[in-house]
């Protein structure tokens, strides 16, 4: 799990003026699940697409197990991309698009037959082997693409936004069945994903990235617990914002209120800044909680329904945004919460963070 | 509801007329093919002999076997730059003006080009013959087959072509084994319309061709037949002509058509 499989060292690549890849470096390692996630424009394809082979950075270096390939070209790298529009070869049936990686190769057709029978059984793609991929639905073609480059047993399997293409529910089915089958293979998929929720469910570590540079890199965990700026805190899960000023370990409120939360950044007095609480962490009551040391009243603005729980929206004094509190069905039916009433929430100090930037 | 159906009926009436107008008098023609007496307006009962005495007639056969040969090689030529020059415009983006350019051969007049052609050959001191007629078909087949080699590509997903080496094959493979058969139907319609704008082209033909009746084409013998009055023979050659050509067209489009349903 330690070792490394790719080294992205100072890569710079730019497309004109724009700068795609920011001098990013970066350690792959053997075996594990790992996401790019981003919003469009980010650089994640640029990255990967630098991985495969088929972008060469302006500066910097890709090594393979300690090997230089900055310079080797997409078909002789032992990597394999999954393209976000599968790119199935439309001409031939989806035995003979597995099949293709592995006659390249020049392997005894005896072994083709045998790893082309064993991924299409491992994809569950027995019944559609003879059919062409315009024959296919989408989630059948994602399999095929999947068992098309798995069939190579690349050292890394790269996906650009690989379950883009289908609809919520298959999504949530293939987000497991991708997990399943990169355990199976035991080797390194890199997926790159402008859904925040994919990369949570999927990764074992995140890069997430804004403008070519990596924002933060960590486990889901600490990408949604601990996020390092608002950037981060903001396109991972949603977030409430408290505008104030910094101060240590505490944030002042226009109001004069003073609410307490961790600062990991230096302590530099007196910032303008924002402390940054989840929705579930909020606790909501009629009147003032004593058992959490922070706390604001708002008034309700709007409340959402989604079946198993309840959206609360909050306005707080001279605050621009909006506070969101999560209720669960059983709850909201014993506060009975209506538009206009003024509430109470309150959160423990471990779970504020100040953030400055 | 009422106007609908009579400026329907009005419409369909005026597609009929259309088709009247435009393959009555070749029908004519086919039907006279196989008149018995030797007249081109009197019916006289029905008879193959004119076919016959037409694949007996040296220069026909002669002029036939010439056509043949400029249409099989300028066919095969047009093909083959025609279609990497559209795999190249298409990669490549060319500019509206270029992209006109790559038209223009398919629009600008017969007559323009056939002297063009000529005086060009004569400023070179090229030799006429089978041989500049056949280059001289190249240059305005190209523009027919890159066109509808193009379209074919319009819908073309690049993204194979980089599928097809991200699994390791080198670029002239990912071309035989890939990029050549998704585009093969395209290919075909074109070299079919290729061959038939060959195989019945008279104007240029007529002006690049050698002397004497080693370079002579199906067209140009027709022609030189006529002016001795039109027989039953030339209205038989002139269907097997337009035989092949219906078919070739016809055959073209299907293909064309084919993938994309």
């Amino acid at each position: 799990m330690n070792t490394s499989v790719i080294t992205l060292s100072n890569l710079n690549k730019s497309f004109g003026a724009t700068k795609a890849i920011d001098n990013v470096s970066l350690e792959l390692k053997e075996n594990e699940f790992f996401a790019m996630l981003g919003p469009s424009g980010c650089g994640k394809t640029t990255l990967l697409r630098t991985i495969a082979g088929f972008e060469t950075p302006d500066d910097g270096a890709v090594l393979l197990a300690g090997e230089n390939i900055t310079h080797l070209r997409a078909n002789k790298r032992p990597i394999n991309l999954m393209f976000q529009s599968y790119a199935l070869f439309p001409h031939m049936t989806v035995e003979k698009n597995i099949a293709y990686g592995l006659e390249m190769e020049n392997l005894p057709q005896a072994e083709i037959d045998q790893r082309v029978s064993d991924i299409i059984t491992m994809t569950q793609l027995e019944k559609f082997a003879d059919r062409k991929p315009d024959q296919l639905s989408g989630g059948q073609r994602q399999r095929v693409a999947l068992a098309r480059a798995l069939v190579k047993k690349p050292k890394v399997l790269l996906l650009d936004e690989p379950l883009g293409a289908l609809d919520k529910k298959l999504r949530e089915q293939m987000q497991l069945e991708l997990k399943r089958l990169q355990m199976e293979a035991g080797i390194t998929f890199v997926i790159v994903t402008h859904d925040q929720e994919e990369a949570l469910v999927m990764a074992d570590r995140i890069a997430l990235m804004k403008d070519g540079k990596i924002a933060q890199l960590g486990s889901p965990h600490e990408l949604y617990e601990t996020p390092n700026s608002q950037f981060v805190a903001n396109f991972i899960g949603h977030m409430n914002f408290f505008a104030g000023v910094i101060d240590g370990n505490s944030l002042k409120l226009p109001n004069g209120d003073i609410l307490s939360g961790v600062n990991e950044q230096a302590a530099t007095p007196a910032t303008a800044g924002v402390l940054a609480v989840r929705p579930e962490r909020l606790k909501v009551s009629r009147s003032h909680s004593h058992d959490l040391a922070n706390g604001v009243s708002g008034k309700i603005v709007n409340i959402a329904y989604h079946g198993q729980d309840l959206n609360v929206h909050l306005a707080v004094d001279n605050q621009a945004n909006t506070i969101l509190t999560r209720i669960s069905a059983c709850e909201a039916e014993k506060l009975k919460l209506s538009i206009g009433e003024e509430i109470f929430c309150s959160w423990a100090t471990e779970h504020g963070r100040l953030l400055t930037q | 509801m009422r106007n609908f159906s009579s400026a329907g009926l009005y419409l369909n009436t005026h597609l009929k007329l259309v088709y009247v107008f435009l393959y009555v008098p070749i029908l004519v023609l086919m039907v006279l093919s196989f008149n018995k007496a030797g007249l081109p307006t009197v019916w006289s009962g029905f008879s193959t002999e004119w076919y016959g005495k037409l694949f007996e007639n040296t220069a026909i056969l002669n002029a036939a076997k010439n056509t043949l040969i400029v249409a099989v090689i300028s066919t095969i030529l047009s093909s083959t730059i025609g279609t990497l020059l559209a795999l190249g415009v298409e990669k490549a983006k060319v500019s509206s003006g270029l992209d006109a350019l790559l038209f223009a051969p398919m629009i600008i007049p017969d007559i323009v080009l056939a002297i063009a052609l000529l005086s060009f050959y004569t400023m070179l001191e090229f030799s006429l013959g089978l041989h500049s007629i056949i280059l001289s078909h190249v240059v305005f087949n190209i523009a027919f087959v890159c066109a509808v080699v193009r379209t074919r590509l319009k819908n073309f997903d690049y993204s194979v072509i980089e599928a097809s080496e991200d699994l390791g094959a080198s670029s002239f493979t990912t071309f035989r084994r890939i990029t050549l058969p998704i585009i093969f139907p395209g290919v075909l319609a074109g070299s079919l319309l290729a061959f038939t704008l060959s195989i019945d082209e008279f104007i240029i033909a007529f002006f690049t061709a050698g002397p004497g009746s080693s370079s002579t084409t199906l067209p140009m013998q027709i022609y030189s037949m006529i002016r001795f009055g039109v027989t039953p023979e030339i209205n038989a050659m002139a269907t097997i002509v337009m035989m092949v050509s219906f078919t070739l067209v016809f055959l073209s489009q299907r293909i064309n058509k084919g993938i994309t349903n």
